[in-house]
């Protein structure tokens, strides 16, 4: 069964501006044919910069119609900076919400948008959204592109990602790929939360805070990294500036543990904890 | 609004006839079969009529027949019945177009320590028998083939099929869900070992199914519980929907010949009619060895999905492969697995038809499904125009 807002029914029984403006300022085509939708947006504007005239031609299901028709009503009489605003929430929110499933309907209504405005201004896309490697090979999404949904619409799950841009939808033999690009953003938005509650107070710590500080951060960024290559580390003390650790795992063994801990450990504690801490690798 | 049911290949409408017969066992005779007062004795012996019933549609002996709750569990019941029974061979033959019944099974055999061999088909939907001889190994516990496809209705050579296994001596299992009640079967001279049936594809209610096991065959219970059905599926019988599934099983045989002159007459009559109306379309699957009520349908340029909600919103009840219908993102692996564009995919509808849809329905249908490309084809940037007007073509964004 369908589970659309009457205000969806509305937009794709009765699709507003319909066809292609003539002698268009602006075109915005996304998606394909094998992809299953595809959108061309043309714009007109007025003498003032403002959106006088937006058509739009989709192939594609009943709420991609729906989202481009929403979209057109949306931009008229907007500026193209004022336009460029409209986030894919936008256009959900003005239909009534649209199916989780189908999310990726106005998330193409948003990419035809910044198409089209680019198109006017003779740029290439400012955010590099469509280039990196190919990770979906059934849609042709690029990890670039689905680090982008995943940080904008902070996805958590695959499927949530294949909602919102089709990514996993077809063989799903990128699962895995995909898998790691979530945990990769998420792992990169800690570490930056984590800097930024570090860089707070700028002055000197206090040994109490310095000690919590350098816990916290081998705890919830070091270890994990370590982790993932089968080793480990154990904070044994500190001592004024000098942190002293132990490696467990394969760090243990590892030849290059010094370059570790040197590379990671030492430069991620002076990073998010204070610069001047020096760490020494203790016997366990 | 008016309402035509055009998709009777996801499931059908109860026959009044079979209604009527299962009624009583809800109200007045609802013994337990297993009990040893006649009240509840009764009960048992109308099962064992319906048995009867079932294994005369079908051309079985009643003691090959057992029931089941649906299509699935008699596909389930088959392949692990016969995995059981020969714990030593590992191997499983399948297509590549399988109902998921027997395609998500088999997947989870693979990962699961089985080895799965997947027959492709042609552009026709056919399968190469050539290949399927070369496939069969002395591990191969099971060869299973669906009859009939439910998305095209491609009819598979059943019996060519079962002599290659017979050859081969591995043990042959087919999903007829889609073809029992549409064609002629007769197993009592057939090379199927097992066969799936399922109730609510021929008039009787959903939440029934059988599984024909030839007399013989070593077969294990896959529900494992009281002594029901000769020790085969435990499980206190859904007593209405058997005595249900007998009167259907009864009346298609009745119905046979209406089925495959009639229905097709009906088929036959909106698939080239909305052809000659509807330009850049193609049926898929072959036009030859398919059921009479079933025609798959491609249109260019829109999207399935779209043209649903369209004939939906006219009364029409259809399915299509697209890709937004599926409840993933994939589209149809049958047609795709017949190397089906995938532009023709994304705008594939399914109709089928049964004894109960008329001419005037048909028409119907051939009214309104061509304006509704056409509608949606003007909204496409693909779409042809009606001057002939080259459309622009959109260059694929990675």
């Amino acid at each position: 069964m369908w589970d659309y807002s009457e205000k969806v029914k509305d937009h794709f029984f009765n699709p507003r501006n319909v066809g292609e403006v003539e002698n268009a300022d602006a075109v915005g085509e996304v998606g394909s044919l094998a992809c299953g939708d595809a959108l061309k947006l043309t714009l007109k504007l007025d003498t003032s910069g403002r959106i006088a005239e937006a058509k739009f031609k989709t192939f594609g299901c009943g709420s991609a119609i729906a989202s481009a028709s929403a979209l057109t009503e949306m931009i008229k009489g907007k500026s193209l900076d004022e336009a460029s605003r409209i986030t894919d929430n936008d256009i959900a929110s003005y239909l009534g919400g649209l199916p989780e499933q189908k999310m990726h309907c106005s998330v193409m209504g948003r990419e035809a948008l910044e198409a089209a405005v680019a198109n006017y201004r003779g740029t290439k896309i400012e955010k590099p959204v469509d280039e990196g490697t190919i990770v979906c090979k059934c849609f042709g999404v690029t990890d670039n592109k689905i680090a982008h949904e995943v940080r904008e619409h902070k996805l958590t799950t695959i499927e949530q990602v294949t909602n919102y841009c089709k990514a996993g939808g077809g063989c799903q033999s990128c699962h895995p790929q995909i898998q790691a690009i979530i945990d990769e953003v998420w792992q990169k938005e800690k570490e930056k939360a984590m800097i930024e509650t570090a860089r707070k107070p700028l002055k000197k710590l206090t040994n109490i805070q310095k000690i919590k500080l350098t816990q916290e951060t081998i705890e919830r960024v070091i270890r994990p990294t370590l982790q993932s290559d089968g080793g480990d580390i154990e904070l044994v003390d500190v001592d004024g500036d000098r942190v002293m650790v132990s490696f467990r795992g394969s760090c243990a063994a590892c030849p290059s543990s010094k370059v570790t801990l040197k590379s990671t450990v030492e430069a991620k504690l002076r990073e998010l904890v204070t610069d001047s801490l020096i760490v020494e690798e203790i016997a366990s | 609004m008016k309402n035509v049911y055009a998709d009777n290949n996801a499931t059908t409408k109860v026959a009044p006839e079979v209604v009527e017969v299962m009624l009583p066992y809800f109200t007045e005779y609802y013994g337990n079969p297993s009990s040893m007062h006649t009240f509840g004795g009764q009960v048992a012996k109308k099962i064992d009529y319906a048995r009867q019933q079932v294994a005369d549609l079908v051309g079985a002996d009643p003691s090959e027949i057992i029931f089941t709750s649906c299509g699935t569990e008699s596909d389930n019941a088959a392949i692990w019945g016969i995995l059981r029974a020969n714990p030593r061979k590992k191997h499983i033959v399948t297509t590549r177009v399988e109902h998921p019944a027997i395609h998500n099974l088999c997947n989870y055999l693979a990962q699961n320590g089985y080895h799965v061999t997947e027959l492709g088909v042609d552009s026709q939907g056919m399968l190469n028998l050539n290949e399927l001889a070369d496939v069969i190994r002395e591990d191969t516990a099971v060869v299973s083939i669906m009859h009939a496809n439910n998305e095209t209705g491609v009819i598979f050579p059943i019996e060519e099929i079962g002599n290659i296994v017979k050859q081969k001596g591995s043990i042959l299992h087919t999903d007829a869900v889609q073809a029992v009640g549409k064609i002629p079967i007769n197993l009592s001279k057939s090379t199927i070992d097992l066969l799936t049936l399922s109730g609510h594809k021929l008039h009787a209610p959903k939440g029934v199914g059988a599984l024909y096991i030839r007399k013989g065959i070593t077969f294990s219970p896959f529900i494992i519980g009281g002594h029901q059905e000769h020790n085969r599926r435990g499980g206190t019988e859904n007593a209405p929907s058997i005595i249900g599934l007998g009167k259907a099983c009864d009346l298609a045989k009745k119905y046979m010949a209406e089925e495959i002159s009639q229905v097709k007459r009906l088929r036959d009559k909106l698939e080239t009619e909305v052809l000659k109306r509807a330009p850049d379309a193609r049926v898929n699957g072959h036009k030859e060895y398919r059921l009479p009520n079933t025609t798959n349908l491609s249109f260019e340029f829109v999207e399935g999905e779209a043209i649903l909600l369209l004939l939906n919103e006219k009364g029409v009840c259809a399915s299509s492969g697209s890709a937004c219908t599926s409840g993933s993102l994939e589209p149809s692996h049958v047609l795709r697995a017949m190397g089906v564009p995938f532009t023709a995919v994304h705008g594939s509808v399914r109709l089928s038809l049964c004894r109960y849809n008329t001419m005037e329905e048909v028409d119907y249908i051939i009214e309104h499904l061509p304006p509704i490309i056409r509608r949606l084809r003007e909204i496409s940037p693909y779409g042809r125009e009606p001057a002939a007007k080259e459309a622009p073509r959109i260059s694929a964004r990675a």
